[in-house]
């Protein structure tokens, strides 16, 4: 059943509208809780687009496995992911930087406040990212420190490699998420792959998890897989930044999981102009290589990759 | 005059991109003047060339007081505004949204951690910036409510209105927020324009600048207050806003006055042309803000009035 969230008018012919599909069980309870799936604030990262397809087509053939709502939200910047672009057109503020949103402010901020109204009906909710387009990630999830206690279990239910659980930043206040976390909605920030791209297999994964997760939560009673036990990182100083030191061309040495050591080469920095390298970055820490940079052009300052810090086995 | 490299930062195919600072007078660090940070802040980069003319004169004319020091910067983003962008080339970021900073970061955070080093000593610091909404402003100085800021203070600008805001989670990555905190006395001012040159608001941004530092000791400056400020919080001010989407063709521009149930402006179709919506004044008041754009979308704020 599809719903539309939330509409606005544009200049010419067309009105803005945020969807939702709303997958109800074959045989309602009024019981039931609500789970919601939510992803495309940013317009460019497009890993979710696969999980809503494939989640949408699993859950509407077996509603009678289903024992709650499931609520699909594909695009809450459709205008993004129209035009390829991260943000909303012709509006300043990153989407993700906007919530709880004001019905009084600007288009975007009424948008947002009206999503939030939507999804805080909700029990339970995924907010899934792709990065950027510069960097590809593993599966993981990210979690504010201040409600690491609530949601690190949530998260080791849902099939990821990795746990991220990351200091509070005034700047992270304004975050769907955290506004969701603030009115009593758990709510899981997925990160995986990359910008403008999909990744089936991560999106394969992800899916297993989320029907465990809703298996756990009493909203799936259908099959589900064993999941994976994801790496869980609570201190500060286990992330490692590796940074361009000098613009560039960056060629990587090193991939996703591998085990890197301190010293070690993580790519060259090169200048095709005139064949000479500009600069060989070296991982600072024994670890694994978790995000690594997928764009090659890179500015002096360029994340090009981050490292889990492990000792040596 | 002295010119100095405040930042640095090289690049793969372009020239590297130089943070230009410009300093008058020596002494303690009285005050830093910023200017763009977005490439597309050109009304704040001639300001700030104005500026510089004019305090170039007055160095020439012994009018810096001793023991001051004064910084301006026209720009920390001359990569942007050499190629149209109003964020980073690259990625699309804002150095606006980076302070204090992070020497070690990303590019961005690099750039702000740079100018926020040699710039967060200053006394008093002004930022000349544009809003993320599209429109025209009254010129005023803009401050936030962080517990640090001193609001009288304002009152040697000499411009007519000063606005107070709460800060929004996004605003503390600013640099009139960091240098709040760095306990710099930080203002925001906003001229009528961004991407175009509006002469005379520029002139007023120059004037209220030569003005407070005047006020402030900074320089030997003879020109009166015409105004006293008043100190309005954003929160107090009437927003209109269209419930409709169209074309937007304002009846009212920045600095009118309008009475309670005047025509704003219209809403109209824009394959048939015919009205969709009238807006009307709620109140009494001046214009303080008014969207300059042809289209607007539903929801979106077009006049803020005092």
């Amino acid at each position: 059943m599809i719903k539309t969230v939330v509409s606005s008018s544009l200049p010419v012919d067309e009105k803005l509208e945020i969807r939702k599909n709303r997958i109800l069980p074959l045989h309602p309870n009024g019981k039931g809780n609500i789970f919601s799936i939510v992803t495309g604030t940013h317009g460019d990262e497009l890993e979710g687009q696969y999980v809503c397809y494939k989640l949408n087509k699993i859950l509407q053939a077996n509603r009678d496995k289903l024992e709650g709502i499931v609520d699909i939200y594909p695009a809450l910047n459709p205008l993004g992911v129209n035009t390829i672009t991260r943000g909303i057109p012709m509006f300043d503020l990153d989407m993700n930087r906007i919530f709880p949103g004001d019905v009084n402010g600007s288009m975007a901020e009424y948008i947002a406040a009206e999503i939030v109204e939507d999804l805080s009906k909700s029990d339970f909710c995924i907010d899934i990212h792709a990065s950027n387009i510069y960097l590809t990630e593993i599966p993981q999830v990210r979690i504010s420190e201040e409600t690491a206690d609530v949601l690190v279990p949530y998260a080791e239910k849902l099939n990821i490699d990795f746990i991220w659980v990351h200091g509070a930043a005034t700047v992270l206040q304004s975050t769907l998420a955290h506004s969701l976390n603030s009115v009593g909605v758990p709510t899981l920030v997925v990160e995986m792959g990359v910008g403008m791209r999909i990744t089936r297999e991560y999106g394969d994964q992800l899916i297993d998890g989320i029907l465990n997760l809703m298996h756990c939560l009493g909203i799936w009673k259908g099959d589900v897989k064993e999941v994976r036990k994801p790496i869980i990182s609570t201190e500060p100083d286990e992330i490692s930044f590796v940074n361009a030191p000098a613009s560039g061309v960056f060629l990587p040495l090193v991939s996703h999981w591998d085990t890197v050591e301190k010293g070690q080469k993580i790519g060259q920095i090169v200048n095709p102009l005139d064949g000479t390298v500009f600069s060989e970055p070296l991982a600072e820490e024994d670890g694994i290589v978790f995000t690594i940079r997928e764009y090659p052009v890179v500015s002096e300052g360029s994340l090009i990759a981050r490292i889990l810090r492990r000792e040596k086995p | 005059m002295r010119k100095g490299t405040i930042y640095e930062l090289n690049s793969l195919y372009r020239d590297n991109m130089k943070v230009t600072g410009y300093f008058y007078g020596k002494g303690e660090p009285a005050i830093c003047i910023m200017g763009a940070m977005r490439g597309n802040e050109i009304q704040q980069l001639y300001i700030c060339s104005q500026l510089n003319k004019r305090l170039k004169q007055l160095e020439r004319d012994r009018k810096i007081c001793p023991g001051k020091e004064i910084l301006v910067i026209p720009t920390a983003n001359s990569s942007s505004i050499n190629v149209g962008r109003r964020f980073w080339p690259s990625d699309n970021t804002d150095i606006n949204r980076m302070f204090p900073g992070y020497r070690l970061g990303e590019t961005t955070q690099r750039i702000a951690d740079g100018v926020f080093d040699a710039i967060r000593h200053y006394k008093y610091g002004i930022h000349f910036c544009s809003f993320y909404m599209q429109g025209t402003f009254l010129p005023h100085v803009r401050m936030m409510h962080t517990g640090f800021e001193d609001i009288s203070l304002a009152e040697g600008f000499g411009l007519p209105y000063t606005i107070v805001r709460d800060p929004k989670p996004y605003d503390t990555t600013t640099l009139n927020y960091n240098w709040q905190i760095w306990e710099t006395e930080a203002f925001s001012i906003y001229t009528s324009g961004t991407d175009e040159i509006n002469l005379e608001s520029a002139q007023e941004g120059v004037e209220a600048v030569l003005r407070f530092m005047a006020a402030q000791g900074i320089i030997r400056y003879d020109q009166e207050i015409n105004h006293k400020t008043h100190i309005l919080w954003e929160k107090e001010m009437s927003v209109i806003k269209s419930d409709q989407a169209g074309l937007f063709m304002p009846c009212v521009k920045v600095g009118d006055e309008v009475e309670k149930g005047e025509l704003l402006a219209e809403i109209i179709d824009p394959y048939i042309g015919e009205v969709r919506k009238e807006i009307v004044a709620e109140k009494k008041g001046k214009i303080f803000f008014a969207r300059n754009k042809p289209i607007v979308y539903a929801n979106t704020v077009i006049f803020r009035i005092v």
